[in-house]
């Protein structure tokens, strides 16, 4: 303690800003160096398996082979040429056009859904029925993807459950998974059937903050429920929806592929391969074309950064909204 | 809200009366969407196999039979699987609560130095990262391939949580009780330990159930990192019975019946036995999930 007050008194001679400020700053290091030493673990763990490879992705304007290291003499730099390869890749238009249009669709159902179901949810007269619902709603999320897909092959497969109601009802056996058309409508309806539920909670939370009162009021002036939903509820939760729509245009193009992966049979590839799957395959299996891979991988990734600080600067535009 | 509705039901118009009708039916249905494929697999993992792909099992079980679980209970890969994924699944779980409850207090503090630092790091990695290839070559280059901790150390700590837990702190422990316990000369170790962790709980299960949840599902790391079978965690292994032998036939059933059928119920079955845990854990630990997500939603 004594030491600190000789060094303020020090301070006060010299009383320049920056050497008070300098002087402030190592006062509260050394109380605080506990809280520092917290950080470390969290700290460690994100520099070496978000930062380290971030610095990998070098490697996309190099001639990679595994096993090369990323820095040094030998390591045969090529500019842009995995880009310009990629973008005239044969596979480059249907990739983007897959990856496209799976997220779009994807999002435009997915997007309104939970948002419809909490406030329906929240406009049910009983509680309790509302909470019953809400737990079988959430239960589907926490099925795992392998699962979930197991679960998509029994019911399409040419034997499972959709054919056999199919065929008692006078229709044709058809395979699901053999078909192109039908990746996407099972991709969607799955995610969309696993995660709305999951999805909504976030929206009845902020649907249990409205003042009831405000219900009241517009009860007696005659609105019906239905209005008060247009009217109370929805600007209500406006906020958290402009929130959620930026983070989803954000990830627009990151759809889970590991679910699309595990979805891909010879059949479908026409209509499931897409950027992701096939950085994995260019990228981890046969013969390895890392610098590729990690080029296609990057030019994925700028365009999320992309869409996502278009989506935030429009929203800060043309509302109060934006995520920074 | 919906009380005052209950007292005033004279002033309820037919309009409302519609309303709440139509509201429920549809809810009702949607209840039924999400409940009969589950139920489904139910029936039909007891049922005689012949009557499930015969599509005579719709809505109860047909000639019970348990003969798919006996058959289960002989497949030593299954339970190897198992026990893999509930150790690195308790592992994991150690582990990634040590990390982002520590660093969430920490990062909670208003006097933690360089705090704005530390916030922009891991924000960043919310929304960019390196992508999968660089990924495998980090986890490669630190000796990981073919190790449990190259599918636990990677998913330690996501920046998700790490917010969730630093918001809890935020709004859940007072400032007043800190000073309280720092003007007892508790230092800072102390009054993490004595005063702080005492009254997380709640966001230490909701934490918990996130990670081994997340863990539990997850078969794509140890997909790319494992070789050795005998280290597969039970995702692995079920994605050798449900999926690895539909890829080829797309489920069209092309294979000789009798193995088709057998192969037909075990899928049901694993379905249920995998899913033993979350399914009975789930009407417990459902409010803690949800209360993770209204913690994330006070952002």
């Amino acid at each position: 303690m004594t030491e600190t007050s000789v060094a303020e008194g020090a301070a006060a001679v010299e009383s320049s800003p920056f050497r008070l400020r300098m002087k402030g700053f190592r006062k509260r290091l050394r109380r605080n160096w506990v809280l520092l030493c917290f950080m470390i673990p969290a700290v460690v763990v994100t520099f070496l398996f978000c930062y380290l490879p971030i610095y990998g992705v070098l490697i996309a304007f190099q001639d990679f082979m595994p096993g090369d290291s990323i820095l040094s003499d030998t390591t045969i730099w090529i500019g842009w040429n995995n880009f310009e390869r990629f973008f005239s890749d044969y596979q480059f238009w249907p990739l983007m056009l897959n990856t496209f249009l799976l997220c779009i669709i994807g999002f435009v159902i997915g997007f309104p859904l939970p948002i419809i179901v909490a406030l329906m949810l929240n406009a049910m007269k009983s509680k309790r029925g509302a909470k019953v619902l809400q737990t079988i709603f959430n239960a589907p999320h926490f099925i795992s993807l392998v699962v979930m897909v197991g679960m998509l092959y029994l019911f399409f497969g040419r034997y499972g459950l959709v054919n056999n109601i199919a065929e008692a009802l006078g229709g044709e056996r058809f395979s699901y998974f053999l078909s192109e058309n039908a990746f996407r409508p099972m991709y969607i309806l799955s995610s969309n059937w696993q995660d709305f539920g999951w999805s909504a909670i976030i929206y009845i939370a902020a649907l249990s903050n409205v003042d009831p009162e405000q219900h009241e009021a517009a009860v007696i002036d005659g609105a019906s429920r239905f209005q008060r939903i247009l009217h109370i509820d929805f600007p209500a939760i406006s906020t958290i929806v402009s929130v959620m729509l930026i983070m989803s245009i954000g990830g627009l193009m990151g759809v889970g592929y590991e679910k699309v992966l595990l979805m891909q049979t010879d059949g479908n590839l026409a209509k499931s391969e897409i950027i992701a799957t096939y950085v994995y395959k260019k990228g981890l299996t046969g013969v390895p074309d890392q610098g590729y891979a990690t080029a296609i991988g990057l030019f994925n990734s700028v365009i999320n950064v992309v869409l996502l600080v278009i989506a935030n600067t429009t929203s800060k535009k043309f509302s109060e909204n934006s995520l920074w | 809200m919906e009380k005052t509705l209950v007292r005033n039901k004279r002033r309820e118009s037919r309009g409302d009366r519609v309303f709440y009708a139509v509201n429920l039916t549809i809810l009702l249905l949607l209840a039924a969407i999400v409940l009969y494929p589950l139920y489904f697999i139910v029936i039909a993992s007891i049922s005689n196999a012949d009557a499930v792909l015969g599509g005579r099992v719709y809505l109860y079980p047909v000639d019970i039979t348990l003969v798919g679980y006996s058959k289960i209970i002989e497949r030593t890969d299954v339970w190897l699987g198992y026990l893999n994924t509930i150790i690195y699944t308790f592992l994991s779980t150690v582990i990634s609560l040590f990390v982002t409850i520590l660093a969430g207090w920490a990062l909670s503090r208003k006097s933690l130095p360089f705090r704005k630092f530390f916030m922009v790091f891991f924000i960043i990695t919310m929304f960019f990262g390196g992508g999968l290839i660089p990924f495998y070559n980090v986890v490669s280059s630190l000796g990981l391939l073919d190790s449990m901790w190259a599918i636990i150390l990677p998913s330690a700590l996501s920046a998700w949580n790490l917010f969730m837990t630093k918001t809890f702190f935020e709004v859940g422990i007072s400032e007043s009780m800190i000073e309280a316990a720092e003007i007892d000369g508790a230092g800072q170790v102390r009054t993490f330990l004595f005063v702080v962790l005492p009254l997380s709980k709640a966001i230490m299960a909701v934490m918990a159930l996130y990670y081994a949840v997340g863990q539990w599902n997850s078969y794509f790391n140890a997909m790319i990192f494992l070789q050795t079978e005998e280290k597969y965690p039970l995702q692995l292994v079920l994605r050798e019975i449900l999926i690895a032998s539909e890829t080829t036939t797309g489920g069209s059933g092309e294979t000789i019946l009798e193995q088709y059928r057998l192969a037909n119920q075990l899928k049901y079955v694993s379905v249920i036995v995998s899913s033993l845990p979350v399914i009975v854990l789930y009407p417990f630990v459902q409010k803690y999930f949800a209360q993770g997500v209204m913690i994330g939603s006070l952002k």
